[in-house]
């Protein structure tokens, strides 16, 4: 067993070991392949706990979930773009949950992409809020799905970056920010 | 509308294209009265900065009237504004700090990508500029969308022409931060690379912020007459050796602050600008750099050097050596137009500041892609084109 030495995140280590014993620290973890996204957001921690608590509020900004069905305080339907046209869909249950601090998640049986994970708010002064999400989850068909996921833009590292940038811009303008001048071109862009 | 779109290195053409809508709560919709083709349009008519696309509409100094807005927007109808080039929200850490062309929200979160990549850390938006910076239409066009815009455009007081308060935009803010990256110290002789717009505003700028001397530095005569003109002396590259003429000028000292504005097209026909011409045509190197070479190697020990110019890639013999022994410092960045745009539109109004020396020519934007071929051709005359969508063909004028 590896022991990381550094102070580096463990989302960042090169060695498959230090990476999943990571996974291992979420609760329920469902899937392997781990990834780690930070960003500071220019707002106050509380209200960005509230914002995201609030699980019906993500496909604002996740660009690849369509829809967020609560079936219960704590169980949730997730449907999700997949590439060609297809969607893949689960059930998820929070796991852990500490206002302001902290929302853990995990997949139930049966989730066409298993996955879990946490999202972290920590301040940051008068940068306002450090944001990470840390995922585990199972690429989709194994190695050739990612390979698919990510020509199509929908590699779940790309995703998770591009989701946070605009949970930030969200945030910080009250608007996402888009180069596309018409309507018509806005729609084509989030299709 | 009518807009001029790119197509390819050296075809730009106008087009027939949707008309801009509101699309966000903070959008304006702008009706253009003036819009400029700048230096740095070239270079992407030249085909050197990648991430263009077919049907990309350019421009990125314009002006016009606000006709539409969103429930964001501070705007209203019928005003007249100048909108600064870089898009900035005004709200993250960097608009704090007035860093506003470090924004982190003004370029949409897919484009960022690139500049993550290629950077370590993605730029703000500009208008017409590439999709590296957010791949917005720019304002050479009838209207335009402005993104944040209780943030960014200015409004013109009444009585002031479009062509005195146009270039707010990008080359006047641009000259001016030039300067003050220089740290000018009351005293100082600095040497201005490049009479292009931003050149003869670094010109203008260093002698306000105190400049005892500035030296310009280029080989199209018209240009260094205009120079001359705001009170520098000047050196034609063609006529003279550079270098020993600023060693000679200065006392053998060098000048105490050096300012690139040329950037990544740098002319003439020296040992190192020809082999980075021939690896740019060869995507081996992206950018020819003979000018921040040469500045680098005449500053003087423990001097400044101040890089407006725009370069977008990797370079190679950039001289590192004489750059850590002579201990030099380093400024640059795309300009933080924000920042600057209230002072110098003051200073334009109490007339500080000329602009409208600048522009040679007035065009239809219908004769937009004459107007590149023509500013690509001959900068020796062609110092500025101002494009105007409802210019009448009889008034065709050019200044003295």
């Amino acid at each position: 067993m590896t022991i990381a030495q550094d102070d580096a995140p463990a989302t960042t280590s090169k060695d498959k070991d230090v990476r999943a014993q990571e996974v291992d620290t979420l609760p329920q973890p469902k899937g392997d392949a781990l990834l780690g996204r930070t960003v500071t957001i220019n707002r106050p921690r509380a209200e960005l706990f509230a914002y995201w608590a609030d699980l019906t509020n993500l496909p604002a900004f996740m660009d690849n979930v369509e829809r967020i069905d609560m079936l219960s305080d704590t169980r949730s339907h997730w449907v999700v773009k997949a590439p060609a046209g297809k969607t893949v869909e689960w059930d998820a249950v929070i796991t852990d949950k500490r206002e302001g601090e902290l929302i853990a998640w995990a997949s139930t049986e049966g989730a066409d992409v298993p996955n879990s994970g946490r999202i972290e708010f920590r301040d940051a002064g008068d940068r306002g809020t450090i944001v990470t999400a840390t995922i585990a989850y199972d690429p989709p068909a194994g190695i050739i799905g990612k390979v698919v996921a990510k020509l199509f833009q929908r590699e779940p590292a790309i995703q998770a970056r591009r989701d946070l940038r605009r949970f930030k811009q969200l945030m910080e303008t009250g608007e996402i920010a888009t180069a596309a001048w018409t309507q018509k071109q806005l729609q084509e862009e989030k299709a | 509308m009518r807009a001029l779109t790119w197509h390819g290195k050296h075809d730009v053409r106008v087009d027939t294209v949707d008309d801009p809508e509101i699309l966000n709560p903070r959008d304006a919709i702008i009706k253009i009265t003036s819009t400029a083709i700048c230096g740095s349009d070239l270079h992407l008519y030249d085909g050197y900065i990648p991430t263009m696309k077919a049907g990309d509409i350019l421009g990125h100094e314009f002006m016009g009237e606000v006709v539409e807005t969103g429930p964001g927007s501070t705007l209203k109808k019928g005003q007249r504004v100048v909108v600064p080039f870089t898009i900035a929200c005004g709200s993250c850490y960097h608009c704090g700090k007035h860093q506003y062309s470090a924004c982190d929200n003004g370029n949409p979160a897919d484009n960022q990508d690139i500049g993550q990549e290629m950077y370590g850390q993605p730029m703000s938006g500009l208008f017409g500029y590439s999709h590296l910076t957010g791949g917005y239409a720019g304002g050479q066009a009838e209207y335009v969308r402005v993104p944040f815009s209780d943030v960014g455009p200015i409004v013109v007081p009444d009585g002031l022409t479009d062509e005195q308060v146009l270039f707010l935009s990008d080359i006047l803010p641009t000259g001016w931060q030039a300067a003050e990256n220089a740290d000018i110290e009351p005293g100082d002789t600095v040497a201005v690379w490049g009479c292009g717009p931003v050149g003869l505003f670094a010109v203008q700028s260093a002698f306000l912020m105190g400049a005892h001397r500035v030296i310009a530095i280029d080989h199209f005569p018209h240009r260094l007459e205009l120079a001359k003109r705001f009170g520098a002396e000047t050196i034609n590259f063609e006529e003279s050796k550079t270098y020993e003429a600023l060693m000679e000028m200065t006392g053998g000292i060098g000048p105490d602050a050096v300012v690139d504005a040329v950037g990544l097209e740098a002319h003439g026909f020296f040992v190192d600008n020809v082999v980075d011409q021939i690896k740019a045509s060869l995507f081996l190197g992206t950018d020819r750099i003979h000018s921040i070479r040469q500045a680098i190697h005449a500053c003087r020990k423990g001097g400044r050097v101040s890089m407006p110019a725009v370069y977008g890639g990797f370079v190679d013999k950039f001289p590192l050596g004489a750059f850590m022994e002579k201990g030099l410092t380093l400024k640059t960045g795309q300009t933080s137009v924000q920042h600057y745009m209230p002072a110098l539109l003051n200073a334009i109004v109490e007339g500080q500041i000329d602009t409208t020396f600048l522009i040679s020519h007035r065009m239809s934007l219908e004769d937009a892609p004459k107007g590149y071929k023509m500013f690509h051709d001959n900068q020796n005359e062609v110092t500025k084109i101002v494009l105007k969508p409802d210019f009448v063909e009889s008034s065709a004028s050019a200044n003295p």
